[in-house]
């Protein structure tokens, strides 16, 4: 074991509490993008300090650090010659060290497939999407540069990639005025051009693989509502917030598209009450957060990940 | 590098986007012809619905060929020709292009964005009322859905 093996443990440990109390924060929406970078160092100091706290456990000790460690201990197990009484003690402790080592490595491996799975899954789903519209959508000048499917639902959304798209169905054409929908567009755009897609896309791989996880819903809530929040702000520069806020308010009253049974997915019942704070939010702007603020979550959001790291390579 | 599709489609060195396009457009055109029609069509049949030009029969044959390899459409034989019809119905593709807009607001993947996500009923209640109390200017909800 690694001396810096209960310390990582205790800051993998107090990673969760800080992510439920960040979710239940009021601050994140008056900067957004401050909030989202923490939201990204948390997670990623998590895993950092996660696996090299199975790893650190696991690995042979004597000033060595985790990395380093881990190294020495499966040397030791080539070389296979414990002192003579104390054999048998001496294989149980080897035995559980190669056990959190092992778990060690199941985790990094499992974090790493999680990610790869999630993208997958949506550059298969994004594929389908594409050539679907390829055959069924056609543009609309009342929406130019998006394209438009004949559906009586209010769904408006974008298929983010290299060649991205804005859908607007017929139903939000009908629903909207001309200022309205320029407000969608907008805030579309936004999330295309600044690839929110890849910010969400960590947080709802952890969400697929800790299902179970109270944090892992929040975080995924917190930070899907965070990225809206970040693209309805960016909307604002082109457009003024009355026409976004009752664009939301009307796509949102009307409900959208519903599944078959008609009803709302777990997730989206997690994000009850988010169009309406996103409405608010619009209507009643809170001052943004001051610098000296945003240089303090700065600070704190690389601590987050450089103490995890120092830990997991400076011999300790 | 043209690939053999393109070079039964006479495209000119115009680059690969546009051929893309081009096949993309045709792909389109042919799926409309196959959708109106309540029976199936031959590769003939299909060529003479088009509305666009007098393309090869090779050519409406490998596009044919090609969506149904995509799934799209199905082809069965009668006698010595192939006869192809639609797979779906337009409204069912629709349908499914809705529902994954959807799902991928949930806790699925994050393929997609959504502008507004589905709302509970209290929600949409809420959000009815505080389009009433924006006031003046605002005509009422023109549609207010289930």
């Amino acid at each position: 074991m690694t001396a810096a093996a209960p310390i990582l443990a205790v800051f993998a440990a107090a990673c969760i509490p800080a992510g439920s109390a960040l979710a239940a924060a009021r601050w994140p929406r008056r900067s957004p993008a401050a909030a989202i970078v923490l939201w990204q160092a948390l997670g990623l100091g998590w895993g950092l300090a996660a696996v090299g706290a199975l790893a650190g456990f696991g690995a042979a000790g004597g000033g060595s650090g985790v990395a380093r460690g881990a190294f020495m201990l499966a040397s030791k197990v080539l070389d296979g010659r414990p002192g003579a009484g104390t054999r048998r003690l001496l294989a149980l402790i080897l035995g559980l060290r190669l056990l959190a080592l092992g778990a060690g490595v199941v985790l990094l491996l499992l974090l790493c497939w999680i990610l790869v799975a999630a993208f997958a899954a949506v550059v298969r789903a994004r594929r389908r999407q594409r050539i679907l519209l390829s055959l069924l959508a056609h543009g609309d000048p009342k929406v130019p540069g998006a394209l438009v499917v004949d559906h009586p639902s209010a769904t408006a959304y974008c298929v983010p990639g290299l060649r991205s798209k804005i859908v607007i169905s017929a139903g939000t054409l009908d629903l909207l005025d001309q200022a309205e929908l320029a407000a969608v567009l907008a805030h579309e755009r936004a999330h295309l051009r600044e690839r929110h897609d890849l910010v969400l896309l960590p947080f709802t791989a952890l969400l697929r693989a800790f299902r179970w996880s109270a944090v892992a819903r929040e975080a995924y809530a917190a930070v899907a509502l965070l990225v809206e929040m970040l693209a309805d702000d960016r909307a604002l520069r082109h457009r003024p917030a009355r026409e976004l806020a009752t664009a939301l308010l009307r796509v949102g009253a009307a409900g959208g598209v519903r599944a078959p049974n008609g009803a709302l997915s777990a997730a989206d019942w997690a994000a009850d009450g988010q169009v309406a704070a996103r409405v608010s939010r619009l209507l009643r702007p809170a001052p943004r957060l001051p610098a000296a603020m945003l240089a303090l979550i700065a600070v704190v959001a690389v601590a987050t990940v450089a103490i995890p790291a120092a830990f997991l390579t400076l011999p300790f | 590098m043209r690939t053999k599709v393109q070079t039964l489609l006479n495209v000119d060195s115009a680059g690969y986007s546009n051929d893309v396009n081009r096949l993309g457009e045709l792909e389109r055109a042919i799926m409309d012809v196959l959708w109106e029609s309540p029976e199936p069509l031959t590769v003939r049949q299909v060529s003479g619905r088009l509305t666009e030009r007098d393309l090869a029969h090779t050519t409406v044959m490998t596009v044919l060929d090609r969506l149904a390899k995509k799934g799209f459409a199905r082809r069965d034989r009668n006698g010595r020709a192939w006869r192809y019809h639609a797979a779906a119905t337009r409204e069912a593709y629709v349908t499914e292009l809705m529902l994954s807009a959807l799902e991928q607001t949930g806790d699925r993947h994050a393929a997609l964005a959504r502008f507004a996500r589905s709302v509970s009923e209290t929600e949409a209640t809420a959000l009815r009322r505080a389009l009433e109390a924006l006031g003046p200017g605002e005509d009422s909800l023109r549609a207010t859905g289930e």
